[in-house]
């Protein structure tokens, strides 16, 4: 049995910020992860990362405000308040920590414009921006010496009287199961991109942490809002950064004209990602698609430029399709690629189960609401990882150390053994795609009462599979094969709270566009939907609204 | 399309650590990449078949192995570029790093290697507000090491690694190069030193330009370690025999017009360095006995006059 003052579940930009935060107040922490801290997701962040910056005439007000109304005023307004105002510091953080972020002729951080805001004030390093954070916060953990369980996979939450008390984790180099007590858990653990298909998300972004919240009693809030990227590429799905458009790309239907100007005139490319995946889906809807794509174009920018400051945008365009994109346009389309919902928190982190955090992608703060803007996610890491864990600190200083009890141990190694013992039966993968083409089908860019129904009826017929998938790897070191039966497990509890929250959901907000219901309603609807596991009720769930925090910007009608 | 594949597997359990190749057969989009087909493999094929992969968009670094024997990230490696004519394609772990199973080594060597180096920015001090001011050319100038995604590519084909596990490898000297030029940092100095006298350091590489072939980001390790080189003895690090190697070379050629092989030898080693000149004279009996002695009084060049030429020009246009 392990132990730990603060246990980290995750090694992304949330948790190595989390993490670094504990360790700088030299108490006992450890990160977990899946895998190892530089192979995190947060490396696929290519466009940059916001921050209103006051020493040069920037104002948080206006970034808050933008991001409100890129949430179609569904963010926590008190929530996005905090993120604004503390950017600015995190940004210079972080470029202190050895970010090599690009710079303006007078030596100062340079920026460029995102989607969703009017001010360019996106910091970044090429295309490469989370990589570039992740490799420097990874680097600072060495600095610290902040231990990691490197590749060691978390399947349960331990909970003692309703308290958060640490995990049960098995390592998978060794094939052990082992218990690791803490007095407080950061769920800081990713998304979940792998619930659809396609997805621009690695294949490790599974939603474990998300569902190990939900089975622990958390609620999941605004599951519902799923991000459709407008830029993925076309037959492969990897993202291609909205940083192409911030640096002035175009999006060209098959008659070549840019069609942004129907749907958004004052921002063109540059409205906020909802609107412009469903622009695209329509002119392809519409028939002036180009095989089910439409096109970027960036050729006016030269290829120095593009090379220069997309480097990265260059080279997967290279490599994938063989395209270069001073040459020629890149087909792209709208692909699934962020969740603004997750694991319920207030702006500290902590979520309404004592002793369990959660910060980053994994949590909803919620300052991303029904549509998150670019760049804003690699904010909300920093941000929310450094507030979790130093409301994490001052909550371990009245508790005691967790019980040496090892009975979840026990009752995990029973359970993955019945998992390894079932008799041939079908295929993980398999099972895994028919949920997440389902979840395409039925909450994509567009959705409505039929379509989330069909999803629905879809995942209750994945569930009723789910227990007869085998695992035909009976070894113990690196049994990928099992981790895939644990992680289809978590991934349909994440796609059971995302079904029910979009059936919750009577109107369309942001992400959530439903054809039959078109209308945002304020009325009724300006409200987070929560979902709780319930075993006791017929569909396993229980749902319930909670009230958005309005501050100082009433709801408006939201164009671009 | 019919990818065909043989991949190498290890099986851990197995006491002797049991090692076979295995074949497989799969059908996919002819676009795909060999992490795909690897794929297909592990999920509809062989479930036991163990390897590393995430992002599939060459940014994270799982996914690095030995693809007809040069060792790649196979998520941005097609099909269609290693088997052209849909030959077979052999998978192997990388190397010069422990086999955990199958296509999955152990990170240890790498990271290792990686804390060798302290690698983090250390500045003097912080500015009392806002960011470090720097030109963003010495910014974008640290992209090629920042680029780096430690996938361990490099590491895998390393000749020098393959014979001498000290050397801190080529992806830990880039991580370094990064922070010896980072405006920054305050240690250049003593980092540069500790490079130039640690044993495995920058001296220890062969140039023989194999991480610069097969790094998959354009980092190009070796050139980055000739760089610290460079900075290194312009910083006064000349205790090296890899310094005197090089001034002999140049002294040599200058004043030859062509390398004096023997005093290059004795230079390197250093003339009052009686042990290791000792060490060299087995090898001068057997070059002997081959015929293949270099001469040991130097002969000059017919053009070696314009040669010099050609060098006082050089060195005129540096200063």
């Amino acid at each position: 049995m392990y132990e730990h003052d603060v246990l980290i579940i995750g090694g992304g930009l949330a948790g190595l910020r989390a993490g670094i935060e504990v360790t700088r107040h030299g108490v006992d922490v450890a990160v977990i992860s899946k895998v190892h801290p530089v192979r995190s997701h947060s490396n696929a962040a290519q466009g940059g990362i916001n921050a209103p910056l006051t020493d040069r005439g920037d104002e948080w007000e206006g970034h808050a405000y933008d991001t409100i109304k890129g949430s179609d005023f569904l963010a926590d307004q008190d929530a996005v308040e905090i993120m604004s105002s503390e950017a600015g510091d995190a940004v210079i953080e972080l470029e202190r920590m050895g970010v090599i972020f690009s710079r303006g002729e007078d030596g100062r951080l340079g920026t460029r414009a995102f989607g969703g805001q009017k001010v360019a004030r996106t910091f970044f390093v090429g295309a490469i921006t989370g990589s570039a954070l992740l490799h420097v916060l990874y680097e600072q953990s060495i600095k610290l010496g902040l231990g990691v369980y490197e590749e060691w996979f978390v399947t349960k939450l331990i909970m003692e009287d309703g308290v958060c008390r640490g995990v049960v984790a098995y390592d998978i180099k060794s094939g052990k199961l082992h218990t690791i007590k803490a007095k407080a858990v950061i769920m800081a653990s990713g998304g979940s991109g792998r619930v659809f298909e396609p997805s621009t998300n690695a294949l490790i972004c599974t939603g474990d942490g998300l569902a190990l919240a939900y089975r622990a009693g958390a609620p999941l809030m605004d599951m519902e809002m799923i991000q459709y990227h407008p830029t993925t590429l076309a037959r492969t799905g990897i993202l291609l950064s909205e940083a192409a458009r911030g640096e002035g790309a175009y999006l060209l239907n098959s008659k070549g004209e840019r069609f942004m100007e129907k749907y958004a005139p004052d921002y063109m490319e540059l409205a906020s990602r909802d609107v412009v995946s469903r622009s695209e889906q329509i002119e392809i809807d519409e028939g002036r698609g180009i095989d089910g794509n439409v096109h970027l174009d960036l050729r006016h920018l030269g290829r120095d430029y593009i090379e220069q400051r997309l480097g990265y945008l260059e080279e997967v365009s290279q490599e994938f399709l063989g395209i270069s994109m001073a040459e020629e346009p890149v087909p792209v389309r709208p692909g699934m690629h962020y969740i603004m919902g997750g694991i319920k928190t207030d702006y500290n982190g902590a979520t309404i189960v004592p002793g369990l955090y959660a910060a980053g992608e994994c949590a909803n703060v919620s300052v991303h609401g029904a549509n998150r803007l670019g760049a804003n996610s690699l904010l909300d890491t920093v941000v929310f990882g450094r507030r979790s864990a130093v409301h994490a600190l001052e909550y371990i200083k009245s508790v005691e150390s967790a019980s040496k009890s090892e009975v979840d141990l026990k009752s995990e190694q029973v359970r993955l053994q019945s998992i390894l013992d079932r008799p041939k039966g079908e295929s993980i993968a398999k099972v895994r795609e028919d949920m997440a083409l389902g979840m395409t089908k039925g909450i994509g860019v567009w959705r409505d009462q039929s379509s989330m129904e069909g999803a629905l009826e879809n995942l209750n017929n994945v569930k009723t599979r789910v227990p007869h998938v085998s695992v035909e790897d009976k070894g113990k070191v690196f049994n990928t094969n099992l981790l895939s039966a644990l992680e289809l497990e978590f991934m349909v509890d994440n796609a059971e709270a995302i079904v029910h929250g979009a059936l919750m959901r009577k109107e369309s907000r942001g992400a959530h566009f439903r054809t039959d219901l078109p209308e945002r309603d304020d009325e009724n609807w300006l409200k987070h939907t929560l979902v709780y596991k319930d075993d006791n009720s017929n569909n396993g769930v229980r749902t319930d609204t909670s009230p958005v925090k309005i501050t100082q910007w009433e709801p408006v009608k939201r164009v671009y | 399309m019919i990818v065909d594949l043989k991949i190498k597997r290890f099986d851990p359990s197995d006491s002797g650590g049991k090692t076979w190749w295995q074949e497989y057969s799969v059908d996919i989009h002819k676009d795909s990449t060999v992490l795909d087909a690897l794929i297909q493999v592990r999920e509809y094929e062989d479930t036991s078949l163990a390897l590393r992969c995430a992002c599939r968009a060459s940014i994270c670094g799982s996914c690095g192995m030995r693809v007809n024997g040069n060792a790649k990230l196979v998520c941005k490696t097609r099909v269609v570029e290693v088997a052209p004519n849909g030959e077979q394609i052999i998978v192997e772990p990388m190397g010069n790093q422990h086999v955990v199973k199958d296509l999955v080594i152990s990170l240890d060597t790498f990271f290792d290697q990686i804390k060798r180096i302290k690698p983090y920015v250390q500045p003097d001090e912080s500015p009392e507000s806002g960011e470090y001011i720097a030109s963003n050319e010495s910014m974008e100038n640290l992209l090629t090491s920042m680029n780096c995604i430690m996938c361990g590519v490099c590491v895998s084909d390393c000749t020098v690694l393959e014979v001498d596990s000290n050397f801190i490898g080529p992806a830990a000297l880039a991580k370094a190069w990064r922070f010896v030029e980072d405006p920054r940092d305050s240690k250049k100095e003593s980092r540069l030193s500790e490079l130039n006298n640690e044993d495995g350091g920058i001296w220890d590489c062969t140039r023989c330009m194999k991480c610069v072939e097969v790094c998959p980001k354009g980092v190009s390790p070796m050139d980055r370690i000739m760089e610290l080189r460079e900075s290194a003895i312009e910083s006064g690090n000349k205790n090296t025999p890899g310094y005197h190697h090089t001034e002999s070379f140049y002294n040599s050629v200058k004043k030859h017009g062509r390398l004096d092989e023997t005093r290059l030898a004795v230079d390197s080693a250093g003339i009052t360095n009686v042990t290791r000149l000792l060490d060299l004279a087995p090898v001068g009996m057997k070059a002997m006995i081959k015929g293949k002695l270099p001469p040991i009084l130097p002969h000059k060049s017919e053009d070696h006059k314009n040669i010099k030429k050609l060098y006082n020009k050089v060195e005129g246009e540096e200063k």
